[in-house]
């Protein structure tokens, strides 16, 4: 029941700074990849912003020896550059500069503007399902 | 040079950040919300997942219901070229491990090569591909 709580509150404050931070609007993302445009900063200050805290906060939490919540912290299981992590994350740009989602915002705005993210999300769980196709882990 | 400081933005981004802390601190996760998506769609997931994909619009209605922020759509954007924009995304998250909060906000947090190199390569397509489509095809 904890973990869910935890869960919970998490997802609700990431939700809420995606909206504070006008990142639900797909035209604030292409703004922000749009360099030979008028550019829009917007993104640098959220991405500024979120990595300022996770630097420190991260950096704290090697003190604990474990989460409160669970038995241990997670670590990704891969470190090594490889052909997937760079075909996939190319692949994923392409696709946000097209829509300007990406599925944080994509997720969280099912509940502001549900036209566009119901059909984006629906779209981006098939092809999450076809990349574990293509991908075996 | 305050002016120059777009106070939302970086309010919702250390709201963000701090929701990714609080994630690792209690459970001991990455909050990439791709990956907690990945997770949830098989079978048997633990329920914080659910909670906390649950929690991302519950945000969003907050913003709207007491600052009044976001509720507007987007107009004319073709469907169909949406629907693909998805599935590249959700191809391209799940073949890369995830996306702009796992690799961006929690990998440079973690001082990750593997999310510093996916965000330096999500963030160059990104902009390419808007180059293309804004300026040199000149439609979206």
């Amino acid at each position: 029941m904890k973990r869910i709580l935890c869960g919970l509150l998490c997802g609700t404050v990431f939700g809420l700074g995606l909206a504070i931070s006008g990142m639900n609007e797909p035209l604030n993302v292409i703004g922000f990849l749009d360099f030979a445009g008028d550019w829009n900063p917007k993104l640098a200050f959220v991405m500024g912003g979120a990595v300022a805290v996770t630097l420190v906060g991260y950096a704290l939490l090697k003190k604990m020896e474990k989460p409160l919540c669970a038995d241990s912290f997670c670590e990704p299981p891969s470190k090594i550059i490889d052909r997937n992590l760079v075909g996939g994350a190319a692949l994923f740009g392409i696709g946000w500069g097209i829509g300007g989602y990406c599925p944080g915002p994509a997720i969280s705005g099912l509940a502001l503007q549900p036209n566009e993210t119901v059909t984006f999300v629906i779209a981006m769980c098939v092809g999450l399902l076809l990349g574990g196709l293509v991908k075996k882990d | 040079m305050l002016h120059f400081i777009d106070w939302p933005a970086l309010t919702g981004g250390l709201l963000i950040g701090a929701s990714a802390v609080f994630l690792m601190a209690t459970l001991g996760r990455i909050a990439g919300i791709s990956g907690v998506l990945t997770e949830a769609l098989k079978p048997g997931s633990d329920w914080w997942r659910y909670a906390f994909l649950l929690g991302l619009p519950l945000g969003a209605l907050i913003a709207l219901a007491t600052m009044g922020i976001g509720g507007t759509e987007r107009t004319g954007f073709p469907l169909p070229v949406l629907a693909l924009s998805g599935v590249l995304v959700g191809l391209g998250t799940r073949i890369g491990s995830g996306c702009t909060s796992g690799h961006g906000v929690c990998g440079l947090g973690r001082l990750s090569k593997r999310g510093l190199v996916a965000t330096l390569t999500f963030m160059a397509t990104g902009i390419i591909t808007v180059w293309v489509t804004r300026h040199l095809l000149g439609v979206l």
